[in-house]
C-alpha cells in the first residue's frame, strides 16, 4: 500500500461516517461544557465560603482535579463507580469527567472574575441592604461576566480537543470512528487526517464564536431577570 | 562658520493620520546647548526620538555630523539607511531618557560597562575605571554593585546619564530627564547636567519643563506647538520678551504654576 | 494482589512517565524558544511556517497528533517506535503553547528597555539576548510551569498506543485483578505528587530568578 497516494474515494466513503460521530463529540463537549460550568461556579463559591476549612478543602479538591490528567480520571470514573453501584453509560461517564476536570479549572476563571468586582459594588451593596443572593444574581454576575467570556471559551474549546480521550472506555467519537475504519480497511492516513482537520475547523470556528460573543456582549453588564 | 551638527531639512513625521511634523527645518550648532520647550504633543519627544533612530520619517532629509541620518548613498542616489548605517550613525548620539529605562538586571556598574565593552570593544579593566569616573562625577560613586531597583528616582537617573556618557556621544540628547521625578530630586539631577556642561562642552538638545534650568543653561530656547518652532532665541530675550502671543501665553501658564 | 505489590507495579510505570516528560520537555522547550522567536522576529516566510506548525499543533487534539504520528506516518515509509512517537508528538505540542509563552513574555518587556539598547547601540541580537531576553525569562517561568504539568497529564496518552506508563499499567492491573478503587487511586495520587513536586520546583525557582531581576537576574 502506497499512503503517498491520498484515495479520494476511500475519503468520501468514510467521511459521512466520520461526520456521523461528530455528533457525539459535539454532544459530550456541549453537555460537558453546561456541567463544567455548574461545577465552576459551585468551587468558585465554595471557595469564597465563610469557613476555612471549607476553602481549604476545596482549594484541594480543585487543585487535585487539575494535576491529575484526565484520562486517569475517565477510567476511575467508568471502572470505579460501579463498585459503589453507580454505573453509568460512557457518555455520561465522558460528560460528567469533562464537567470535574473543566470545572475545577474554570473555579479559577470564576474566583478572579468575581474578585474583579470592585469593593464598592460590594459595600453599595450591603449599604442598600440586598441580600447575599440578590447581591450576586443582580449586582456581582452581571457585571462579572463579560470579563470571563475569552477564559472560559478557551476551557471549553480546550475541552473538546481532549473529547477524543473519551475513545478510551469505548465511546464512538470521532476518533473512535477514524480507528474502527481504520483498522478494517488498513488504511490510517485519510480517517485520521479527517479526523484531525474536522477538530482544527470546529477549533478555529468556536474560537470566532467566541470573539463574537465578547464583542457583542454589553460592556456595562445586564440584568439578569 | 562651520556646518550644523544636527541639519532638518523639511521633514516630514506622521503617526498613522495624525500629522507631527509637515515641513520642518531645524538646525543646531556644534557645542550648542538647545532647550526645547513648549505644551506637550507639540512634537519634542518625537525630534529627539528621531535624532536616536527611535522613529523614521516619512520625507525630507536629516544631518548628523556632515552625512545622512536616515540615507545612505547608493549607486549615486540617497537611499533609506539600512541597518549598519544607522549602527554608525548612532555612534555620533546618546540619549536620557524620561523614565531612565535602566537594565534591572545588570548592576549600576554593569549598566555603564555593557555597552562600551559590547559596542566598541573597550576592555573590561578600562570601561570600568571609566564607569568608576562616571559615577564618581554623578555623585554615586558608591552604589557601584548595587541594582537599580534599590535607587531612588533621582540616583536611577544619574546612572541614565552616566549610562550614556560612557557611550561618549559628540550629541547627547535629554529627553524631559526630571519629569518622571519628585520635585525634591529634581535639582540632585540637573545640578549633574549643570557640572558637565562647565567643564566640557557639548553639543546638547535637552526637551524640558524645568523653564528656570533651560533659562540658565542653554545657548538658545526653541518654542514649539503643533510641530512647528514659533519662536526661537537667547534664553533671556525668549523668556523676559517673548514676541509671540502663543509663548506669553505659554509661559505665563508656566510661571503662574510655580 | 497485595497493595505493596500493585504499588511496586505501578512505579515502574511511574518510571516510564518521568522518563517521558524528561525526554519531551526538552524538545518542547526547544520548539517554544525557536519557533517563538522565529514567530517574532523572522523574514515572512519563516514567520507563515512558524504560523502554521503552532496553529496545527494548538488547533487539534494530543491524543490525535499522537495517532497520527504513530499509526499515519509509517504509511509514508517513517516507521516510529511508539516511545519515539510518544515523545515526537507531545514535544511538538506542549512546545506549540510554549511559542505563546515565549511571544508574550519578550513582548511584556518594557518598551524603554527596547529603547535604551537602541540609544547604547546594541546591535539587534545583543539587545536580544543580553537585554530583553534575561528580563523575559523571569516571566516565562510561571506559564512554563504550568505547561510542564499540563505535559506530565499529557503523558497518560501514551498508554493508548501501548506504552507501558504509569497509565498502561493501572489499566492493565485493573483489568486482570480487578481491584479498581485501589489501584486508580494510588496512580491519580502519583501523578498528583508529581505535579505537586514539580511545581514546587518551578515556585522556587521563580522566587530564585524574581529576586534575582532586582539582584542581577541572568546577567553573566
Amino acid at each position: 500500500m502506497n499512503g503517498f497516494d491520498w484515495d479520494w474515494a476511500f475519503t468520501w466513503d468514510v467521511l459521512p461516517m466520520i461526520l456521523s460521530a461528530a455528533k457525539v463529540t459535539l454532544l459530550a463537549t456541549l453537555l460537558g461544557s453546561i456541567f463544567a460550568i455548574i461545577m465552576g461556579l459551585v468551587f468558585a463559591l465554595l471557595r469564597r465560603s465563610k469557613s476555612r476549612l471549607t476553602r481549604t478543602s476545596v482549594y484541594w479538591i480543585v487543585e487535585f482535579i487539575r494535576s491529575t490528567p484526565l484520562l486517569v480520571q475517565i477510567f476511575f470514573l467508568y471502572y470505579v463507580m460501579p463498585e459503589f453501584g453507580i454505573s453509568m453509560s460512557p457518555l455520561a461517564t465522558g460528560v460528567f469527567a469533562l464537567g470535574l476536570h473543566y470545572g475545577a479549572y474554570l473555579s479559577e476563571v470564576f474566583r478572579s472574575g468575581i474578585d474583579g468586582i470592585e469593593k464598592g459594588q460590594w459595600e453599595a451593596s450591603r449599604a442598600l441592604n440586598l441580600s447575599i443572593i440578590d447581591t450576586y444574581r443582580d449586582i456581582v454576575l452581571p457585571q462579572a461576566i463579560r470579563p470571563m467570556i475569552p477564559a472560559t471559551g478557551n476551557y471549553i474549546i480546550a475541552m473538546f480537543k481532549e473529547t477524543p480521550q473519551l475513545s478510551a472506555i469505548t465511546l464512538l467519537e470521532m476518533l473512535q470512528m477514524a480507528k474502527i475504519i481504520g483498522s478494517e480497511n488498513f488504511r490510517y492516513l485519510e480517517p485520521f487526517t479527517l479526523v484531525g482537520l474536522l477538530y482544527l475547523v470546529f477549533s478555529i470556528v468556536a474560537a470566532y464564536g467566541i470573539y463574537q460573543i465578547e464583542k457583542r456582549f454589553p460592556k456595562e453588564g445586564f440584568s439578569l431577570k | 562658520m562651520s556646518a550644523p551638527i544636527i541639519e532638518f531639512k523639511n521633514v516630514k513625521k506622521c503617526f498613522g493620520d495624525t500629522v507631527i511634523f509637515s515641513d520642518f527645518n531645524f538646525k543646531v550648532e556644534e557645542n550648542e546647548i538647545v532647550s526645547i520647550i513648549g505644551p506637550s504633543g507639540s512634537g519634542k519627544s518625537t525630534l529627539l526620538r528621531i535624532l536616536m533612530t527611535l522613529e523614521g520619517i516619512d520625507g525630507g532629509y536629516i544631518n548628523v555630523a556632515g552625512e545622512s541620518l536616515w540615507h545612505m548613498p547608493w549607486q549615486g542616489q540617497y537611499v533609506p539607511a539600512n541597518s549598519k548605517h544607522l549602527h554608525k550613525m548612532r555612534n555620533h548620539l546618546g540619549m536620557v531618557f524620561q523614565h531612565f529605562n535602566l537594565f534591572p538586571h545588570m548592576t549600576v556598574k554593569r549598566n555603564i560597562t555593557e555597552a562600551p565593552m559590547r559596542v566598541k570593544g573597550v576592555s573590561r579593566q578600562d570601561a570600568e575605571e571609566l564607569a568608576e569616573k562616571l559615577l564618581a562625577l554623578v555623585g554615586l560613586a558608591d552604589k557601584a554593585d548595587s541594582y537599580p531597583n534599590d535607587l531612588s528616582g533621582g540616583q536611577k537617573q544619574r546612572v541614565g546619564i552616566a549610562r550614556a556618557l560612557a557611550m561618549k556621544p559628540s550629541i547627547l540628547l535629554l529627553d524631559e530627564i526630571t519629569s518622571a521625578l519628585d520635585p525634591e530630586l529634581v535639582d540632585e539631577v540637573l545640578d549633574v547636567i549643570r557640572n558637565l556642561v562647565k567643564e566640557e562642552s557639548f553639543t546638547m538638545l535637552l526637551v524640558t519643563h524645568e523653564m528656570y534650568f533651560a533659562r540658565e543653561i542653554s545657548d538658545r530656547v526653541c518654542f514649539f506647538d503643533k510641530g512647528a518652532i514659533v519662536e526661537e532665541g537667547e534664553p533671556e530675550i525668549i523668556f523676559t520678551a517673548p514676541k509671540e502671543e502663543r509663548t506669553k501665553a505659554f509661559l505665563n501658564a508656566y510661571i503662574g504654576q510655580s | 494482589m497485595e497493595f505493596g505489590e500493585i504499588v511496586s507495579v505501578l512505579l515502574q510505570g511511574a518510571i516510564v512517565t518521568i522518563k517521558i516528560v524528561a525526554m519531551a520537555l526538552p524538545l518542547a522547550t526547544i520548539m517554544a524558544f525557536v519557533f517563538g522567536l522565529v514567530r517574532l522576529y523572522a523574514p515572512a516566510p519563516f514567520k507563515q511556517v512558524a504560523i502554521v506548525y503552532i496553529e496545527f499543533f494548538r488547533g487539534t487534539s494530543a491524543l490525535i497528533q499522537l495517532y497520527w504520528i504513530y499509526f499515519v506516518l509509517p504509511f509514508f515509509g517513517i516507521t516510529i517506535d511508539a516511545m519515539t512517537a510518544a515523545v515526537v508528538a507531545l514535544g511538538l505540542n506542549i512546545g506549540s503553547y510554549g511559542t505563546e509563552v515565549v511571544r508574550g513574555a519578550i513582548q511584556a518587556v518594557p518598551k524603554g528597555q527596547y529603547e535604551a539598547s537602541v540609544a547604547l547601540n546594541f546591535t539587534a541580537s545583543q539587545r536580544l539576548w543580553r537585554v530583553i531576553m534575561p528580563q523575559a525569562l523571569v516571566n516565562m517561568i510561571p506559564p512554563f510551569g504550568n505547561l510542564a504539568i499540563e505535559l506530565v497529564k499529557a503523558t497518560s496518552l501514551v498508554s493508548l498506543i501501548t506504552i507501558g506508563d504509569l497509565t498502561f499499567k493501572a489499566k492493565s492491573l485493573a483489568d486482570t485483578t480487578l481491584q479498581v478503587g485501589e489501584i486508580f487511586g494510588v496512580v491519580l495520587v502519583f501523578y498528583f505528587v508529581m505535579a505537586q513536586v514539580l511545581m514546587l520546583f518551578i515556585k522556587r525557582l521563580e522566587k530564585y530568578l524574581s529576586k534575582g531581576l532586582g539582584r542581577g537576574g541572568f546577567s553573566s
